[in-house]
């Protein structure tokens, strides 16, 4: 068979795989480390049953049922919501503040030559402050409250947000802009007609981007000062060694984001469909 | 006073010269066509005429005023990409200019009256060909649809001059041949002064009732920068609008035998193969 080898060589390069292969396959490293979780905790219990390190699923189920549905003894939350309700907020409060700076910012750095000459290496500047750093003068600043922890998301995230943003103002074609004004557009028509249409799209995308290291901040401003949240949490059953609740939590993180990211990315699917004609998006 | 007049116009980046001593008239109504080598300064030339960039020395006038300083509606412009908006349909790209002109605030009509605009622009996508695709965002549109949109969106604002940078040179000959078809008939129609930017000097000759060419007079072999580009020649094509389709396919003929002469004229073969 000398035509068979290159033929399945090709395939393994080539070849389209149906909706089904790429889910199983998909399906393979998720399967490899839930089995591997299995394993572990079973050798160790069976070394010592009152292991707390690796928990059987079971447990972990019933610790993270008993967070959504029994309420708490001492506030009488159901803790699971509750926690996720002002870690949601938090993250959405933040995130939000940081896009109206981003687009604000962006727009004037990118269209406008003087503007971009005085802010942009300001920006540029503050970006590359670690947030976390400044967590301490937030708190002294803005006192333990909410206040300090929106503000860490939103300086974690406004900078870079706000430089993505002005380099995708400058990356619309001068030829656009041109056009527009032969088409009778004024400066502010420009901006409304085509400059902001136009970054939309991009928006949705730094925002899923900034999303990121925003519940980075989130969980560790939670987990410095606060008194509820999905951070606080995890950081607060760390002392009892609960690894039955800080798994299901940090799953519950993961599956919460990375709906959010899913959620975004469905918006500007359906918002902004002429962005997404050509290639392919993640 | 010529309908566009051009004197003793001169242009330089950083000490480069670009252009220098263009001298030029323009009657109303005329199809100006220009060709030359690349980098010989022939975009330099139209952007002078949009206003993009200005002139070192030397002044421009539209209709006896000397042109504004920005592009303004009384030019209009098709490039050769990037001519319309990607996120707006076809549609959308029609009624822009209209909806501008109507709203001084925000650019944009809502409810009836944009519904109005729509029915405005109807006769013109039927005229270019897109009323089945008056939906359709760019992207999903062939490079001939988009330019015919291009055109269209640039003639509704009535420009006194329409200038076109290359607009056909990423079209497939055929389509190209449609597009000269279309221009041609727009422009006997609306009988507006038009000037062409061109690689091709077949297409130069066939639409054109003048033709210019650019190229540097004055070569210095030690520093190739040191002198920038004017016009070279200045032909006056005769083109009776009845006889067009003959004269057009004798002037391809003629135009392969110029080809070659002006491209030994430009020094293109001297600096390799053109593009």
């Amino acid at each position: 068979m000398r035509g068979g080898r290159p033929d399945t060589l090709m395939a393994v390069t080539h070849g389209k795989l149906t909706r089904s292969t790429r889910l199983s396959l998909g399906a393979i490293p998720f399967v490899l480390l839930i089995a591997a979780y299995a394993v572990g905790s079973h050798l160790r219990r069976l070394e010592n049953p009152a292991d707390k390190l690796l928990p059987p699923f079971g447990k972990m189920a019933d610790a993270f049922w008993e967070m959504a549905t029994v309420p708490d003894k001492r506030s009488g939350d159901l803790l699971l919501w509750s926690d996720t309700a002002l870690s949601l907020g938090r993250l959405g409060v933040g995130i939000a503040v940081a896009a109206l700076i981003a687009v604000s910012l962006g727009v004037l750095i990118g269209f406008v030559p003087r503007v971009r000459a005085s802010l942009a290496p300001f920006v540029a500047a503050i970006s590359l402050i670690p947030p976390i750093t400044i967590l301490p003068i937030l708190f002294i600043i803005f006192g333990l409250g909410e206040l300090s922890k929106v503000m860490l998301i939103v300086l974690g995230t406004a900078p870079i947000m706000t430089r993505s943003l002005a380099q995708a103002v400058i990356d619309i074609p001068r030829e656009q802009i041109i056009k527009a004004e032969t088409l009778g557009a004024g400066p502010w028509q420009l901006v409304q007609r085509v400059v902001l249409p136009q970054i939309w799209p991009k928006l949705v995308t730094a925002m899923r981007l900034g999303l990121v290291p925003a519940w980075i901040f989130l969980i560790s401003a939670e987990a410095i000062a606060s008194t509820g949240g999905l951070g606080y949490r995890i950081f607060l059953v760390r002392r009892y060694l609960a690894m039955d609740i800080i798994i299901p939590y940090v799953l519950w993180i993961t599956l919460l984001a990375y709906t959010l990211d899913r959620l975004l990315h469905a918006f500007s699917r359906r918002a902004f469909r002429w962005a997404h004609l050509e290639g392919d998006s993640l | 006073m010529s309908f566009v007049a051009v004197r003793d116009v001169a242009v330089s980046y950083d000490e480069t010269p670009i252009l220098e001593r263009i001298n030029l008239d323009i009657d109303e109504g005329a199809f100006v066509t220009v060709v030359g080598a690349s980098g010989c300064g022939k975009s330099t030339f139209l952007r002078l005429l949009l206003s993009q960039e200005s002139a070192t020395r030397g002044t421009i006038t539209l209709a006896g005023e000397p042109i504004p300083d920005r592009p303004t509606p009384d030019r209009g412009i098709v490039f050769q990409r990037y001519s319309v908006f990607p996120h707006l349909t076809v549609t959308e790209n029609l009624i822009l200019p209209l909806e501008l002109a109507r709203s001084r605030h925000f650019g944009r009509l809502f409810g009836a009256r944009r519904k109005a605009l729509c029915t405005e622009v109807d006769d013109i996508l039927v005229r270019i060909g897109l009323a089945h695709a008056s939906d359709r965002y760019p992207a999903q549109l062939s490079g001939g649809m988009q330019q015919r949109l291009a055109i269209a969106q640039a003639l509704l604002m009535k420009p006194k001059l329409l200038l076109l940078d290359e607009p056909f040179g990423a079209l497939d000959p055929g389509i190209r041949r449609d597009m000269h078809e279309l221009l041609l008939a727009l422009w006997e129609e609306i009988g507006m002064t038009v000037l062409m930017v061109t690689h091709d000097i077949a297409e130069a000759f066939k639409l054109g009732t003048r033709l210019i060419v650019f190229d540097k007079v004055r070569h210095d072999p030690d520093a190739p920068t040191a002198y920038g580009a004017t016009i070279t020649y200045d032909l006056p094509l005769r083109r009776p609008s009845a006889q067009r389709t003959d004269i057009a396919t004798a002037s391809v003929e003629a135009a392969d035998a110029l080809d070659q002469t002006i491209s030994l004229l430009t020094n293109e073969n001297r600096k390799g193969a053109p593009q």
